[in-house]
Formats: C-alpha cells, sequence, structure tokens
C-alpha cells in the first residue's frame, strides 16, 4: 500500500518571513535527502524534502508560494495532513570535511545532513544563501552543531553581499573540502558544479511531480532518470550528463520552460 | 547460454522467436510499452527502449496543452495502482519536439492522441503521422477525463465515426483502446472494426476508488480513477478471449502483465502482442527485458517456435 496516512501536526513554527516548519510523528527511517508526499486534504499533495529528523518525529520546512504552501502555512498544531514516503534516494556522507551550499530554502533540507556530520564526528562548513536577512533561517541550528556558519545576502543586508556561489567559489580556492552538497535555484547549483569537478559533489534537484513512484515521467530529466525515484539527490557525473540541468525543466502539461 | 531478443542463442542454435506482427507493423518482440507510463519526453523513451520494450506507445496527446489534475493522482492499493492524472500532456504542438528526436527510433512509435469528437482525433492522428509515428492509437477510453476518453468511446456510434474519419485521412495503421467500463467490450471492438481499424487495444484501466477512514473521503483529488495492475488481469484476459471470438483484425493486450507467464495468457485468449505500464512500477524499467525472456523460457520449455502459435489457443 502506498497512500496518505493522516497525521496530526506537533508543531507549526515560523523560521522566517514567510517560512515555516512543521513536525509531525513518524518512526520509520529516513535519509536526509529523502522527501515525503504531504497531502492537504481538498487542496494538492506536493513533495517536500525533509528538514528534521528524530528517531519520533519528522518536519518539513517550506516557503508559502502556492495554493498547497499557503494552505500548509495556515494550519495549526492538531490540525491534519496526509503523509507519505520517504521517497528517494538520499545523501551519502563523504569525506572528513564537507562543504555545505543552501540557497533560499534549500538550507531547511540540508540541515539534517549537516546534523549527521556532527554525529560522525565530520567538519562542516556551511554557506546560507539568501536575498535579505529576513528570509535567513536555521543559522543559530547550524552553528551549535558545530559548524562554521558563513551568510551570504543579494543585498548586504547580513554576511557577505552577494551569491552564495561566489562565497563558496572563493572558500574552495582556500580550503580543502572532500565534499560538496547544495540545495537551492538551480541555475547557482550549475555555477558551483564547474570549480567542483574533481572533487564528490550532490545536489537535490526539483521537478514538477505527480505520481512520486516512478511511473508518470512526469519529473523526468535527461535519458529518462526519474527525480523522484532515481534522485532527487544526484552526484556530479550525472548532473554534467543533464542537458537540462540549470537551464530547463518541464511545467505540469509537459512543455520546456526555463528554471 | 545467452538469450537474444531475435532468436539465436549464443551457441547459434535456435530457439523461441519472439517477434510479433500486428498487421502491417513488425515487432522484435511481443512487450510494448503502455501509455502514459514514462513517454512524456524522447529522453524517457529512449531509455524504456534500451531496456528492450519492442515498441513505444506515447503519453495520450490533445489538441492543447493540459495539466491534468491535483495531487494526489496515483495510489498504490493492496492488489493494483489507482490513478487519475487527468490526460496531462503538453499539446500536439510542443509534442512534436519530442517525436522529432525519436524519428530515428530502432522500435516502432506508436502516437496516442485523444480527442472530444471525430474532427479532433483526426487532426492529430495527421499530425502524429507527420511527426513520423509508426502508428497512431485512439484513446477513447480514459476513465477519468470529462468530454474525453471514455465519454466518446462508451458509445459504438461513435467510435465507429472516429475511427473511419481519422482511417479516411491517415495512411498509418490505426490502434483503438477501449474500455473494460461498458456494458459490452465486443460492441465496442466491432464498431472499430467496422471503422477499419487496423487492431483494438485492450483494456484501459478500470474506472474506482479509495477512500481514507481518517479523513472521510476519496485520495485521489479527481475522486475517481483508473484501476490497474495485477487485479485487473483476469477482465483483460476474459475482454481478449470475448472480443477475438467476434473480431478479425489484431488485438493487443493489455492489463495487469507483470511476468513472461501472463503474457503467455493474453496471447492465448487472442493477443498479437501486449503493452506493460504498472509493471514498471512493479518490476522497475528492465521489466520489458526481464519479461521477454521469461517468455522465451517459457515457449522453449513448451516447445513453442513462434508466437503466432500461441495466439488463440485458448478458444475451444
Amino acid at each position: 500500500m502506498n497512500i496518505p496516512t493522516i497525521t496530526p501536526l506537533l508543531s507549526s513554527v515560523l523560521e522566517a518571513t514567510d517560512i515555516k516548519t512543521i513536525t509531525f510523528k513518524y518512526r520509520g527511517t529516513v535519509k536526509p535527502g529523502q522527501f515525503f508526499m504531504i497531502w492537504v486534504p481538498g487542496v494538492d499533495e506536493i513533495p517536500m524534502s525533509v528538514s528534521y529528523i528524530t528517531k519520533q518525529i519528522k518536519g518539513i520546512t517550506f516557503r508559502r508560494i502556492g495554493e498547497a504552501t499557503n494552505a500548509l502555512f495556515s494550519l495549526k498544531r492538531g490540525q491534519n495532513v496526509g503523509i507519505r514516503g520517504p521517497y528517494g534516494n538520499g545523501f551519502e556522507t563523504i569525506g572528513k570535511h564537507l562543504l555545505f551550499v543552501g540557497g533560499g530554502t534549500g538550507i531547511g533540507m540540508l540541515a539534517p545532513v549537516v546534523e549527521e556530520a556532527r554525529r560522525r564526528k565530520v567538519k562542516s562548513t556551511v554557506i546560507i544563501g539568501v536575498k535579505s536577512k529576513k528570509e535567513l533561517f536555521f543559522e543559530h541550528r547550524l552553528r551549535r552543531c558545530g559548524a562554521e556558519v558563513f551568510v551570504s545576502t543579494d543585498d548586504g543586508s547580513q554576511g557577505f553581499k552577494g551569491f552564495a556561489s561566489d562565497l563558496a567559489k572563493d572558500l574552495l580556492k582556500n580550503e580543502r573540502f572532500d565534499s560538496v552538497y547544495t540545495c537551492g535555484p538551480e541555475p547557482m547549483m550549475r555555477t558551483l558544479l564547474s570549480p567542483c569537478k574533481s572533487i564528490s559533489f550532490q545536489a537535490s534537484l526539483e521537478r514538477y511531480m505527480k505520481c512520486s513512484i516512478g511511473l508518470c515521467g512526469q519529473c523526468c530529466i535527461g535519458r529518462g532518470i526519474r527525480v523522484c525515484v532515481d534522485g532527487p539527490i544526484f552526484d556530479g557525473k550525472q548532473l554534467q550528463k543533464f542537458d537540462d540541468f540549470g537551464i530547463c525543466r518541464r511545467d505540469a502539461a509537459g512543455r520546456k520552460i526555463p528554471v | 547460454m545467452t538469450l537474444y531478443a531475435d532468436g539465436i542463442s549464443h551457441f547459434g542454435m535456435t530457439v523461441a522467436n519472439i517477434s510479433t506482427t500486428i498487421g502491417s507493423l513488425h515487432l522484435k518482440n511481443p512487450t510494448i510499452l503502455a501509455s502514459g507510463i514514462m513517454d512524456e519526453d524522447a529522453g524517457s523513451m529512449q531509455r524504456i527502449i534500451s531496456n528492450g520494450a519492442g515498441a513505444i506507445v506515447t503519453k495520450s496527446i490533445g489538441v492543447l496543452p493540459r495539466e491534468g489534475y491535483p495531487n494526489p493522482s496515483l495510489l498504490e492499493l493492496e492488489n493494483g495502482l489507482l490513478n487519475a492524472m487527468g490526460l496531462p500532456n503538453p499539446g500536439i504542438e510542443h509534442y512534436g519536439q519530442e517525436m522529432k528526436k525519436m524519428q530515428r527510433s530502432i522500435v516502432p512509435i506508436i502516437g496516442s492522441i485523444f480527442g472530444a469528437n471525430s474532427k479532433e482525433f483526426t487532426v492529430l492522428a495527421q499530425k502524429m503521422e507527420r511527426y513520423g509515428a509508426s502508428a497512431v492509437e485512439l484513446n477513447v477510453s480514459c476513465p477519468h477525463a470529462k468530454h474525453y476518453g471514455l465519454e466518446v468511446g462508451c458509445d459504438a456510434t461513435s467510435v465507429q465515426k472516429i475511427v473511419s474519419s481519422v482511417k479516411g485521412k491517415t495512411h498509418i495503421p490505426v490502434f483503438v483502446k477501449i474500455s473494460p467500463n461498458v456494458t459490452n467490450i465486443v460492441e465496442i471492438a466491432k464498431a472499430a472494426e467496422r471503422g477499419n481499424a487496423d487492431g483494438i487495444v485492450a483494456i484501459n484501466t478500470i474506472k474506482a476508488m479509495k477512500i481514507d477512514l481518517d479523513s472521510e473521503r476519496p485520495i485521489l483529488a479527481h475522486k475517481t480513477g483508473g484501476y490497474s495492475g495485477r487485479a485487473i488481469k483476469p477482465i483483460g484476459i476474459r475482454c481478449v478471449y470475448e472480443i477475438s471470438e467476434q473480431v478479425t483484425i489484431p488485438i493487443i493486450g493489455v492489463g495487469g502483465i507483470t511476468t513472461g507467464e501472463d503474457a503467455i495468457e493474453y496471447f492465448m485468449a487472442g493477443a498479437s502482442a501486449v503493452q506493460i505500464g504498472s509493471a514498471v512500477y512493479y518490476r522497475g524499467v528492465d521489466v520489458f527485458r526481464h519479461i521477454c525472456k521469461e517468455i522465451s523460457q517459457w515457449m522453449n520449455s513448451h516447445h513453442y517456435q513462434k508466437i503466432s502459435e500461441l495466439i488463440g489457443v485458448a478458444h475451444l
């Protein structure tokens, strides 16, 4: 059986402007980088990467952007959502010094990987890139787990003024990293891939998803690679083969549109 | 010993030949990708071909782009899959880009189309022919799209009219995918044959529903959907068997085929080839290669040399 289970929200916390984390009881094993399908009955069901993992409780962090995320945003503790999953492959922790680059809400799903790295006593450096400090979240959570944290803002309201990928390039020049983990706008991840060709690189991709179990083909990229089951985490070698990575995606009707 | 799809073993010994024909269409093996599964873009179709499919049916394409229904749109139930995608597709103009990339395909590409009337079907079929499709499949059986699919396919007169209109304006084989959600599927198949169809594809999914007990509502956003997978195989077998007693054109069997033996059962009921959809979920994208191997093995151990020897043998 692969159907949603109705589950009450344990918490709903405002992280930054328009950004919330919701948590729910889920006892199964979830790997950082995997995602749940979150059903708001009567509205829609959408894929959401896990941003909070404990034995008993899992959570997701999202920005309100469309109908489903707005509905989810307005739900209060105790109200129900439907949960199914986890789906997808998840990240692999590779190496002794890891660099994380999160753009926008992308840092949400990277946070559990940083926490896992701490459990394995692996050194983490994190770049959080946001438009302005109003959108900044998880800075303290990541510092608390011992990571070296840099913030970049497009408007210079906090930390480095400019793009997270530029800050990352500087760090990569001066320090030795074994592995890079990224989630954020695709052009940012594409820019980041070029200086990382000789080290391990893992990026989380987002495509319009319908079935989430590898059948409908809606989220396919490259030569029939399904983001829902073959991804959403892809390594540098795979990404270089995708002509559409950082360039275009397909909308709900399957038409190609720029990312 | 390695078996190849062309029937020649590694040591040159002749083993079962699993090639088949559907009218004028020749397939190196009888496994066809069913419409709606990993066939919205050329890359996905290429992946399925490299996993051994003998032919591909495209996503059902309409005149205009269509987003389909909100999620949930697909559920796995105890014995099958329930979907209500809602015919999402980029529209026939955009789909030309994907068809163009498939022009040098090593296996036939069958263009699936859906329209609200014979005029739309005819325009779509002509476009598919121009794009290089080897055949078209008329979807008159989708159980969950208002004004389309089953709504036009439950009436024998309108099916005949659509088929004969498409046949009058195109030169490639025309297959008609029909629904079991009708009083008498044989009547619809006979209407397609009267319209000069080159083959019948049976069956499409069965209209069904799943209700969630906690939220006390149907889970699919569209409420109802089409049920597929193992649970519907006996229904597909029955339909193919009954149709083949009443029509002379070839039948492509579809519904719950997961193993080589399932395919053999469809051949015995009267199918010349089979389509595979839900089994991509149950066994992975290489299911085509597995099923071909299983068909070969079964034929070898039962001393059949050609698929044509098996077609319709169960008719007593």
